[in-house]
């Protein structure tokens, strides 16, 4: 083997336990790909990792301008992994805008490469940089600085081939990324294999990445500017196939699992809209399993053709953000009222109205829990990592067809875009998927109607869950008509007596509170008693954790507890916050947990609210703690 | 449809592993029979194979098995009561085993309607009908799925829903009650009311232009379009029929009297001393008379005129032949609607044959499966770049 990560080179070696780096540059710099290639040279290096992908809002921004920069975050490392890094250890900056959109996030002390190409007036000039000459004013002062003239390098290494100027330049990516691995003493092979496939038909094209990449390497390896090289070991990670997925992709994967191993169909609709279409685009591709997508005329639609096709007999799903949860609104009642399984993803990002589209938040937690007119309640889950959405997803649908209930899966951008390494699960690990439709008639299913005929009950309930039967047309002797009218208990009628609808707007209640029994314990990371608990919900969970897990390392005494089944909430968990003096609820919004906590339980709670359309960092989480701390102690 | 010899059922105590509508197209007709009260909904007829029931007693049942034991709460002298006695009457005449037969409907007076049949059914929300027979078809494409709707269910707040339902082309025939009001909510006027309509939403008329349904269905690209009205069982039965008969979308718009809010607000069409001269029954092959003969309608350039049969001037040779199968021509007699010297067609205005919805979804997911096999989930899961920690 030829990699440079064998070679000898000067520059020292220091080993490292992580590490966090962003490719940034202009849409067409190929920013995505160079870090999807890093990633999985770290994913060969048996490192933990996670990304996060930060695309321009605009579709085809000017080249050159702050807001056509597309970047790509990831940080790995030997130890545990939760999140994409709060600050950022090495910034690759392929031009003056990239730089100047992502300055802010640097890590004091941190390392930039940028491409001195690209920081010509005209390019300083669309990067609103025109008074500033940020290479030799102050602006780097504090970061080590390694200047690499990119283009000029690449065009160099490839002189002789037939190639135009503009394949050329469209390879600068793979010298940067040849030099990063070089810098951080990960193997060029995989990302040797991955050139070799995906240019296989274009030999030409395929030889110059091939060349650029090892070129980048070597000029890594020759100059003097990298004064130290980096070495993250091997994570100790949990035995098993692991691969990187996104939380759009575990997402539709987890729908794919469910109709897998439930046996039925999955129908799922959806209306595009950022960021929840990706899921639409990738269950699409496995029609091979029992999956059916429908891209609907709007959001109204999609919910209706999903429940439609839960009355069907399918698993109906439909995927979307905030604005088209508020058009379902209307038709996830009916949902309610029919009491049919109904899955509803909501990738949430920044609201009100069209809000902040590709940025998360997690401002859509009352909408789920009670959005709705009347007395409407559902379960809301919340997946807690892209890995997690696979589960969650499949929790859902369990849910949804055990209890025979609409489910709110609360995801959003950050989860969905961002990507961890995931432990692939044995199929046959699954949790089991069994649920069966009513077929025959019994006597507990059936009653003698006015006329004297047998007619089915199809709101007769099962003891333990409060589901009605799940009986579907085409089964004979079951015939019955459901609808958002109030229904008469048992008999299923259009029924406007009083005590009825108190009566099944209570069962109603009762049901959605029973699948506390399908829940887990809350998992608690430290003591189980003590001053602070953490306690989140969702995609904080990595910062959470993270921030946690560093106080704890300075015997600051904190737990953490998660939230992943939101609502109703956990039985066990007001016996968790018993054990705490105070409890602190980060969360992506202006408070909407908290809410719902001080209206159940009796307990001093903390916000910590962050509505900056950007995850938490753990280092802010930790400044909390110890504020939240502060008071007890003095 | 029943035979009892064929019925496993009661033997059989093996649940199918999936659900009968979710997995396969429901249960063959004929796999069970119906249980109940000796005699009360037994079928005398004949025992034959599913699709040979013939006329009049396909399945062996009559009206009355259509009927629920819900009481009809519709006014007394609503228009509605004859539709869905026509539905009733009509369905056992089809070969369509009851547990597969459904009705969706929207919000409305109409919306109503499948409270009132002993069938599968699902009263929804306003409007959107469409989409939840789209999702139930999709699942189980052996459904006999009928939409019920009203004028501004379909035309106000379910618009949209109604002109992708036809350009898709699912299987399911759309009955649209209009009685040109919103009844349900006691008396508005709807997107089919007339231009200076006074009801209690416009003391002084209102300014909105009136939609023809059928134009807006036209207009959508639906494959079937047609027109019949409450006061003409007949007519209306073979309309439903046809709807029904229809493999794709059948749009069957049905002038409805609303007595309490709109009364006779179709009685020019419907009523014995105009119809003759006001409404014309559209035949393929047949010319375009009405006026027991004496009136047709001929071309004049692009444009109809009315003519007079009766003067010499024109005879029935002169008169336009219809052709439902013709676009143009449905196009031109589907837009008669606010010229007074002109008759208001009804009948099979357009029919024509295109692939379904639901038999293209299932089609493409069938071509998928068939290319690349039945799904194996362990190796979906570990597509893509992988990498093993060892224990
Ligand atoms: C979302 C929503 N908006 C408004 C209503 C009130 N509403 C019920 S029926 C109806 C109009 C029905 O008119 P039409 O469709 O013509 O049916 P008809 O009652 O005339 O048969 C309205 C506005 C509703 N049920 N839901
Ligand atoms: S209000 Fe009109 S449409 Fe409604 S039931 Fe009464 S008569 Fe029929
Ligand atoms: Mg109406």
């Amino acid at each position: 083997m030829t990699s440079p990560s064998d070679a000898a080179s000067d520059a020292p070696t220091r080993s490292i336990p992580d590490a966090t780096v962003l490719f940034a540059g202009d849409s067409g710099d190929g920013m995505q790909l160079t870090g999807a290639q890093f990633t999985l040279a770290s994913a060969y290096a048996r490192n933990d990792l996670a990304t996060l992908p930060d695309y321009p809002a605009e579709i085809r921004a000017p080249a050159g301008t702050t807001y056509g920069v597309s970047g790509f975050q990831l940080h790995f490392g030997a130890v545990d992994i939760h999140t994409p890094g709060d600050r950022v250890d090495l910034l690759v900056a392929m031009n003056a805008a990239a730089l100047k959109v992502h300055l802010d996030r640097m890590r004091p002390g941190g390392t930039v490469l940028v491409n001195t190409d690209a920081f010509a007036p005209r390019d300083l000039e669309l990067a609103d940089w025109s008074d500033a000459d940020p290479l030799h004013d102050d602006t780097l002062d504090g970061y080590e600085v390694i200047e690499v003239a990119l283009t000029t390098l690449t065009r160099e290494a490839l002189s002789d081939t037939d190639l135009s100027k503009k394949q050329v330049d469209r390879s600068k990516n793979m010298f940067a990324l040849g030099l990063t691995l070089w810098m951080y003493s990960r193997p060029l092979d995989p990302a040797r294999d991955w050139i070799r496939n995906k240019f296989s038909d274009r030999p030409a094209i395929r030889d110059a990445n091939l060349t650029v990449l090892k070129k980048g390497a070597h000029y890594a390896e020759t100059i003097e500017a990298i004064g130290t090289r980096y070495q993250v070991d091997p994570a100790a990670m949990k035995p098993g196939t692991y691969r990187a997925v996104r939380g759009a992709e575990a997402t539709a994967l987890g729908l794919v699992a469910a109709a897998h191993q439930s046996g039925r169909s999955v129908f799922y609709g959806s209306y595009p809209i950022t960021p929840a279409s990706d899921i639409l685009h990738e269950i699409s591709k496995h029609k091979n399993f029992d999956v059916a997508t429908f891209q609907a005329e709007d959001e109204i639609a999609a919910v209706g053709a999903a429940l439609g096709a839960s009355f069907g007999g399918s698993i109906g799903v439909c995927g979307t953000s905030g604005p088209g949860v508020a058009l379902k609104t209307e038709a996830i009642g009916l949902g309610v009222m029919t009491e049919l399984p109904l899955v509803i993803v909501n990738m949430q990002r920044g609201g009100p109205s069209t809000g902040l589209p590709t940025k998360p938040e997690q401002g859509d937690l009352m909408q789920a829990v009670y959005g709705r007119n009347g007395e409407a309640p559902l379960p809301v889950l919340a997946p807690a990592s892209p890995g997690d959405c696979f589960y969650m997803a499949y929790e859902a649908c369990r849910i949804a067809t055990t209890y025979m209930t609409p489910v709110m899966l609360l995801a959003d951008g950050y989860l969905g875009n961002g990507s961890e390494a995931w432990r692939i699960p044995a199929v046959d690990d699954l949790p089991p998927f069994t649920v069966e439709n009513t077929t025959e008639p019994t006597d507990r299913n059936m009653m003698t109607d006015d006329d004297g005929n047998p007619q089915f009950l199809p709101y007769v309930r099962d003891d333990d869950t409060l589901a009605r039967p799940w009986a579907v047309p085409g089964t004979p002797e079951l015939e019955h008509r459901l609808g958002g009218l109030e229904k008469e208990h048992e008999t299923g009628n259009v029924s406007y007596d009083p005590e009825n609808h108190e009566r099944m707007v209570k069962l109603r209640a009762e049901k959605v509170q029973r699948v506390t029994q399908s829940m887990p314990p809350v998992p608690v990371r430290g003591p189980r008693q003590g001053s602070l608990l953490v306690l989140g919900w969702g995609s904080t969970k990595g910062a959470i954790d993270e921030a946690v897990e560093r106080c704890r390392a300075e015997d600051t005494p904190v737990s953490a507890a998660h939230l992943r089944y939101v609502w109703p909430l956990p039985a066990d968990l007001g016996a968790l916050i018993d054990g705490f003096d105070r409890v602190l609820v980060p969360e992506l919004n202006n408070g909407q947990l908290i809410r719902l906590l001080r209206n159940a339980y009796d307990a001093e709670f903390v916000p910590l609210n962050k509505i900056q359309g950007r995850p938490f960092r753990a280092a802010e989480i930790c400044t909390a703690i110890r504020d939240a701390l502060t008071p007890v102690a003095s | 449809m029943a035979d009892a010899s064929a019925s496993s059922n009661t033997n059989n105590t093996k649940k199918p592993a999936g659900p009968p509508g979710a997995k396969k197209p429901a249960g063959p007709p004929g796999s069970k029979k119906p249980a109940g009260p000796p005699g009360a909904k037994k079928p005398d007829g004949p025992t034959l194979p599913p699709g040979y029931g013939g006329d009049g007693g396909g399945c062996g049942l009559s009206r009355k098995d259509f009927s629920s034991d819900q009481d009809v709460r519709w006014c007394p002298g609503c228009g509605d009561y004859a539709i869905l006695a026509t539905v009733q009457r009509l369905l056992p005449e089809l070969d369509v085993p009851k547990e597969n037969t459904v009705f969706i409907s929207g919000i409305g007076c109409a919306g109503r309607f499948p409270y009132y049949m002993d069938t599968y059914g699902m009263h929804t929300i306003h409007g959107r009908a469409p989409t939840f027979a789209t999702g139930l078809k999709c699942a189980n494409p052996e459904l006999d799925v009928w939409i019920v709707t009203g004028d501004g269910d379909a035309l106000s707040i379910g618009g949209n829903h109604l002109i992708h339902l036809c350009r898709r082309n699912l299987d399911t025939q759309v009955l649209l009650f209009n009685n040109k009001i919103y009844g349900l909510t006691k008396g508005q006027y709807s997107p089919t009311s007339e231009e200076g309509k006074v009801t209690k939403s416009t003391p002084h008329g209102s300014i909105d232009a009136p939609f023809n349904p059928v134009a807006v269905a036209l207009g959508a690209d639906a494959s079937f379009v047609a027109r019949t009205m409450d006061r003409d069982p007949k007519h209306m039965k073979a309309m439903m029929k046809a709807s029904h008969d229809h493999a794709g979308t059948a749009f069957l718009e049905i002038y409805q009297n609303c007595n309490i809010f709109n009364d006779g607000a179709f009685f020019e069409f419907t009523e014995r001393g105009t119809k003759a001269s006001r409404a014309l029954f559209v035949e393929d092959g047949e010319p375009l008379t009405y006026a027991n003969g004496e009136r047709g309608l001929r071309l004049d350039g692009l444009s109809l005129e009315a003519i007079d049969l009766t003067e010499g001037r024109w005879s029935v040779d002169d008169c336009l032949v219809y052709d439902s199968s013709n676009r143009e021509m449905a196009h031109l007699i589907g837009r008669i609607f606010d010229q007074p010297d002109l008759p208001r067609p009804f009948g099979v205005l357009y029919q024509t044959e295109r692939p379904t919805y639901e038999q293209q979804l299932h089609d493409q997911l069938g071509a998928v499966r068939a290319e690349r096999g039945d799904g194996d989930l362990e190796a979906l899961l570990h597509s893509g770049e992988t990498w093993t920690i060892d224990a």
